[in-house]
């Protein structure tokens, strides 16, 4: 087992390593898990969350979620809230790829009718949703009309026709980070992104058609309150972020992090990737207004996509998107800071709450809830493996033990540079094909990288997200089509 | 010793390299090789039809390399141009400084291969140093 000895059971697939493990350490280390998760864990998933817990003003513990790896500053998988007066803003603790999120869309098709129409589709889908490095879309729009998108988000997508209403209720926060700043963006991460709305990217991004199957229903109540009611129902799900106007940010302002650091915040550099700066602070300030336009960047985005996926569908089938009933069950992120309001010690605080890697999971009842899902709870989307499936989940009271975190995926096992010496990408592609996954990958080299066996289990992750009482099965959903980007 | 470099299997999400050169200029060169070889699956077949100037001043050579990279990542996805160092000068008085001559030609679909998009060179385990052996540097990309 990789996890050092100091690691204690605490409460079920709970386990806390103190905050004497390492020096500097505010608050210990907190990681949900099973015992495979566990075994599985990279010993640096361990010794990064100990470099996190070191964040001026970190409040109660670092996190690691159960599909937590080796990134690069937090690990993936990682969640730290610090008090807004007093802790820092970490793009480390957010991630390059800002808002990098999941979408998940239902349909009133069925495998019956999807079937004979499926390589179609995927042609189609492939076509009409860029995918692959360097990608750039068909919706043209000029530098400035871009800065309208950093300030609305989804709220612009479906002003100028992108989608409907319902789509934006259900999206995390409206689809829209009310405190984005335009002026806080360079003018170079705006060249960068300003053609990318729309697209699908690269590396683990994807679109896939997936498939409800009766025995993958673990909660058929909750299901049938998030559209997912019919047999062998098809539903789409998508995975993408702020494309390079995302990176830009990040790159930028962990560079001037990292000059300020020393000498104008007077913070120590445990781990430069863990670069910050106090939130309080104009340079904090800064980061956060253009990070929330990353993020508004990457609403944008995915909404974009919805829109280009209802006109596939509705092309295939020769009938309206409406017909067809393709609606958002929702657009959530998973790297992301917001501020939130969470009990501390009996006590509400505000606190700024750094998801990498990580979903929100608000509860039933929570306040920032749309009415739709108010009773419900938040649903939360899991992207696992292209080869095995993937999880919808919801958020549940228990999460007040993660402020209200989650997983996000099944998480890398393996480095992509190995994947790619164990899988060959036209194999895997053919594999996949007899198994009834039809394929589109723009590079067969980004293929074999997301190959199945590189992923944790994501059944093992959804079990130990819910054993830790963090977040509650609803439904697997298996792919039946894929688009690689 | 030749300026080099070799991918690593040390990060799980990401990808991690290190290049060695005689020179610290000879360093950077192959360090945008490496990442030049990620970028696109057939380097050799880049040619020399673009051309640009690039400086850059940074505190110190670590923030220099991850820079340098970046510059080379942003001007890949914003201008589409596959550039590498042709002519490099680093000065070290002082603050190091960088000047180059960027050459390259701009990313055909029908002529070049998509290989990896890399979102950002990271200052993750970033080390530029001198040794016995020469100059080596170990940089994690995110892709």
């Amino acid at each position: 087992m990789a996890a050092p000895p100091g690691l204690r059971p605490i409460g079920p697939a709970t386990y806390e390593l103190g905050a004497d493990y390492r020096p500097g350490m505010r608050v210990p280390v907190r990681v949900f898990a099973g015992e495979n998760l566990l075994a599985e864990m990279d010993e640096q998933v361990f010794v990064q969350a100990a470099n996190v817990a070191t964040l001026p003003g970190i409040v109660e513990a670092s996190f690691c979620m159960p599909d937590a790896h080796w990134g690069y500053g937090f690990p993936i998988g990682g969640v730290a809230a610090v008090a807004v007066e007093t802790g820092v803003i970490s793009p480390g603790g957010i991630g390059f790829d800002i808002n990098c999120g999941m979408r998940l869309l239902s349909t009133n098709l069925t495998w019956g009718k999807l079937k004979p129409r499926l390589p179609g589709l995927m042609d189609a889908l492939a076509a009409r949703v860029p995918a692959g490095v360097g990608s750039r879309s068909d919706v043209r729009i000029s530098r400035d009309e871009f800065r309208e998108v950093l300030v609305s988000g989804a709220v612009w997508a479906v002003r100028n026709g992108y989608g409907t209403g319902e789509d934006l209720e259900h999206t995390e926060s409206g689809g829209c980070f009310t405190d984005a700043d335009p002026e806080r963006v360079s003018e170079r991460a705006v060249e960068r992104g300003f053609r990318q709305i729309g697209t699908l990217g690269s590396g683990n991004h994807y679109l896939e058609v997936q498939l409800l199957r009766p025995e993958g229903v673990h909660d058929a109540e909750l299901a049938r309150a998030f559209g997912l009611d019919i047999p062998e129902q098809v539903v789409v799900m998508f995975h993408c972020g702020s494309r390079g106007f995302g990176h830009q940010v990040a790159t930028e302002y962990l560079q001037s992090f990292l000059r300020a650091m020393p000498k104008q915040f007077g913070l120590p550099i445990v781990d430069r990737e863990l670069a910050c700066a106090p939130f309080d602070s104009d340079q904090g300030q800064d980061y956060f207004a253009a990070m929330c336009c990353a993020a508004n960047m990457a609403f944008a985005n995915r909404q974009v996509i919805l829109h280009r996926i209802r006109e596939v569908f509705s092309d295939v089938f020769r009938r309206a998107s409406e017909e067809l009933e393709i609606r958002t069950v929702y657009d959530v992120s998973h790297n992301t800071a917001k501020i939130e309001r969470h009990l501390v010690d009996g006590a509400e605080r505000r606190l700024l709450v750094h998801r990498k890697g990580a979903t929100r999971a608000f509860p039933p009842g929570h306040p920032e809830l749309p009415a739709a899902y108010r009773g419900t709870g938040q649903p939360v989307i899991i992207g696992g493996s292209m080869e095995t499936g993937s999880y919808l989940l919801v958020g549940v009271d228990g999460g007040k033990s993660s402020f209200f975190s989650t997983a996000h995926g099944s998480g890398r096992r393996m480095s992509r540079s190995r994947a790619r010496k164990l899988v060959h990408g036209a194999e895997l592609r053919d594999r996949m094909e007899k198994r009834g996954i039809a394929v589109r990958a723009a590079s067969l080299r980004g293929l074999a990288e997301e190959a199945g066996l590189a992923y944790k289990d994501v059944e093992e992750v959804a079990e130990a997200a819910e054993v830790a009482g963090l977040s509650r099965r609803v439904a697997r959903l298996v792919p039946v089509g894929n688009v690689k980007g | 010793m030749q300026a080099n470099y070799e991918f690593l299997d040390a990060v799980t999400s990401d990808l991690c390299f290190v290049a060695r050169a005689d020179t610290l200029e000879g360093l950077f060169a192959a360090a945008a090789d490496a990442l030049v070889s990620l970028m696109v699956a057939d380097p050799e077949r880049v040619r020399e039809l673009e051309e640009q100037p690039l400086i850059l001043e940074e505190p110190d050579l670590e923030l220099l390399m991850l820079g340098f990279l970046n510059e080379l990542v942003y001007l890949r996805d914003a201008d589409q141009l596959l550039l590498r160092p042709k002519q490099l000068r680093i000065h070290r008085e002082g603050s190091p400084r960088l000047e180059a001559r960027l050459v390259g030609e701009r990313f055909l679909p029908q002529r070049h291969q998509i290989a990896t998009e890399v979102k950002a060179a990271t200052a993750h385990g970033l080390r530029v140093a001198e040794g016995a052996g020469g100059w080596e540097a170990r940089v994690t990309l995110d892709v």
